[in-house]
């Protein structure tokens, strides 16, 4: 188990530093002169000047590129550009624990109910319930969560009134009341990722309920309830698992929209402002942030299927 | 999306009766080993046979609910974005006017403005049908284009391997564990809001999932006799590749298009909403209306946000019908 995870580990590692360099060729390499668009065009060349000596932007690109991975290991991104004496690092960090735990309270509610969702519909194969579900989540998930987001926000938030419209909960807000003012961002992150987890849900669960195990079981005369429970949940969970771990990751990526309509202060709507200043620091910063989360929620579902299946640990991740 | 639509292509369909196309597949293979009199007459066969399947699929598909509400809703976007001057009854900037000569922006819904009109005064419904045409334009050429690109290379990588494909699997891991709207928005913001550009964008990102689809099946064709037997024969890589392997991958290729499209409308979609539609600031775009009329929800004027906003989701709703069914038919 310990060699598989640290094989794992290195993988992910390697795959961190390639992103990083696409990162850092889109933010420091393409961007032509980087400091004069910071600086505007009718800035005197000695402040362009001043700006590319502050964030060392003439020095030979394969130091910037290493200087950029130390950054990344120290966690010091430097200053922002377009907030002047502002460390990216503590721009960074309110916005990602708003995110977290927006995408915290959007997981407790989705994976359940997809969960459930998921092995209903397994247990209904080929009935209007079953078709009912799959057509849903299918519909549901295709739509952008900007589009799900505005029309929840004006039927939810506005039309019936039953939640706060806008997400940004009052600074002495208790527990209950900030889950109420995140209400309405997560369900439109519900609503997305209930598709694709129940739809691997059920198809894990239809192989399972087909396999020898469940049909000896069903022989002994257990019921169909109890087999699902003591048998075939523990393998048709594994592809769920593995789902569950890369949409988090791509969940960050839908963040941009939703933090937007509902005016949330999270990494998403930072990393959009970043983009259009352009704060490279900052953009760069709030990127790698995703791309590390993916990295270990990845891992870590790799990780625990591997943990509820010795079998999988034999075939490394990738190929 | 495209991981679990392959692995949930439904066991339980009830079209169990068809021949495989692999089992044709193989016995081609077989026979291509015997003898070449052989080799040509079950070519001509298999290709019957071949056209014989794909008959029966388009008789399947044309059943399948999914796949008709889908078409419906798909053709009735594209007649909209072709034509409509002669669907709107306004231009896409024009202001609308009363009989009187009077002015009606902020109007709810009326006989006047079907879906109202928004703080400028423009018809609303006819934004709406001219919006259709940029995410038409750009969604169907970016997928296409992903698509082409990511064929050459999983055909190249799953039949060559080496290390060629060791690196570049390792990049397209890297670049699959970043959201495509992420990506995206630093390739835009680096090289310019132009439709051209966003359309390499799209197609440049969406590139390395197609890659990773074509090139498993790939790899799982290579396996096969009819590979195998072309080897043989001394047949050079090229020519298997594209003779051999090619026409046995079409069928997922048609599959990862129309998911591609769905998934193009929806990276458009957003792109626009976050301010990305070809810099024209006027234009009726579905994401941008949204985007420029969201903040007057609050204030209950829903419908210059609500009805471009539904819109977009009919369009990848109804894609994304059609990539279903015709992924069941295909499985089947």
């Amino acid at each position: 188990m310990l060699r598989f995870a640290l094989r794992r580990l290195a993988l992910a590692l390697i795959t961190l530093v390639i992103l990083i360099f696409v990162i850092f060729l889109l933010t420091r390499v393409f961007p032509s002169d980087p400091a004069r668009q910071l600086a505007g065009p009718f800035a005197p060349q000695e402040r362009v000047d001043e700006l590319n000596e502050q964030f060392g932007l003439d020095d030979p690109l394969w130091q910037q590129f290493g200087r950029l991975l130390v950054d990344v290991l120290t966690l010091d991104f430097g200053e922002s550009f377009s907030q002047p004496g502002e460390q990216v690092v503590d721009l960074v960090r309110p916005a990602l624990w708003k995110s977290t735990q927006l995408v915290l309270f959007a997981l407790v509610m989705t994976i359940p109910i997809s969960i459930a969702g998921g092995v209903i519909a397994a247990r209904k194969k080929d009935t209007l319930l079953d078709r009912g579900i799959v057509t849903l989540g299918l519909a549901s998930a295709s739509i952008p969560e900007f589009v799900s987001g505005v029309l929840i926000q004006y039927v939810l938030g506005v039309r019936l009134g039953w939640f706060p419209a806008i997400a940004t909960p009052p600074d002495d807000a208790g527990f209950l009341t900030t889950l109420d003012y995140l209400f309405l961002p997560a369900l439109a992150i519900v609503t997305v990722y209930f598709g694709y987890i129940a739809r691997i849900t059920r198809a894990g669960t239809i192989t399972a309920l087909d396999s020898d195990y469940s049909r000896t079981a069903f022989m002994k005369g257990m019921t169909t309830t109890a087999v699902v429970r003591k048998h075939v949940l523990r393998n048709s969970l594994q592809p769920t698992v593995a789902v569950t771990g890369t949409q988090i990751g791509y969940l960050f990526g839908g963040l941009v929209g939703l933090e937007i309509v509902f005016n949330y202060p999270g990494l998403g709507r930072l990393i959009f402002r970043a983009a259009t200043a352009p704060d490279f620091p900052l953009l760069q910063a709030g990127v790698i942030t995703v791309a590390v989360i993916f990295m270990l929620c990845t891992l870590g579902a790799d990780l625990l299927i591997a943990w509820m299946n010795p079998r999988a640990r034999l075939n490394l991740g990738g190929q | 999306m495209t991981e679990h639509t392959h692995q949930t292509g439904d066991p339980g369909a009830p079209f169990d009766d068809e021949i495989h196309t692999m089992d044709i597949v193989e016995a081609k293979g077989v026979i291509d080993a015997h003898d070449d009199l052989a080799e040509a007459r079950s070519g001509a066969d298999a290709a019957a046979e071949r056209k014989q399947i794909r008959a029966e699929r388009r008789r399947l598909l044309l059943r399948n609910p999914g796949f008709i509400i889908g078409m419906i809703i798909v053709l009735f976007w594209v007649l909209c974005a072709l034509f409509p001057d002669l669907i709107a009854p306004w231009g896409e900037n024009e202001v609308v006017r009363l009989d009187d000569g009077s002015t009606i922006p902020r109007a709810r819904p009326s006989s006047d403005a079907w879906f109202g009109t928004d703080s400028i005064g423009n018809d609303v419904f006819s934004r709406v049908i001219y919006g259709a045409r940029p995410v038409l334009i750009v969604a169907p050429i970016a997928a296409g284009l992903s698509v082409i690109a990511g064929a050459l290379l999983g055909l190249t990588m799953g039949y060559l391997r080496g290390w060629v494909d060791e690196i570049l699997s390792r990049v397209i891991e890297a670049l699959l564990s970043i959201p495509v709207i992420l990506l995206a928005l630093m390739v835009l913001v680096v090289f310019g809001n132009t439709r051209p550009i966003i359309i390499a964008t799209i197609a440049l990102l969406f590139t390395p999932v197609v890659t990773r689809t074509v090139r498993s099946v790939v790899i799982a064709e290579a396996q096969l006799d009819y590979v195998t037997s072309a080897k043989l024969r001394g047949e050079r890589s090229l020519f298997i590749m594209v003779r051999e392997i090619l026409p046995n991958v079409t069928g997922v290729l048609v599959v990862e298009f129309t998911v591609r499209v769905g998934y193009a409308i929806f990276t458009v979609a957003t792109l626009a909403f976050l301010g990305f539609n070809a810099g024209d600031a006027t234009a009726a775009d579905w994401g941008l209306d949204v985007s420029n009329n969201y903040g007057l929800i609050q204030s209950n004027q829903w419908w210059p946000s609500i009805f471009p906003a539904l819109a977009i989701a009919t369009l990848v709703i109804a894609i994304n019908l059609i990539a279903d069914s015709i992924d069941q038919v295909s499985k089947s």
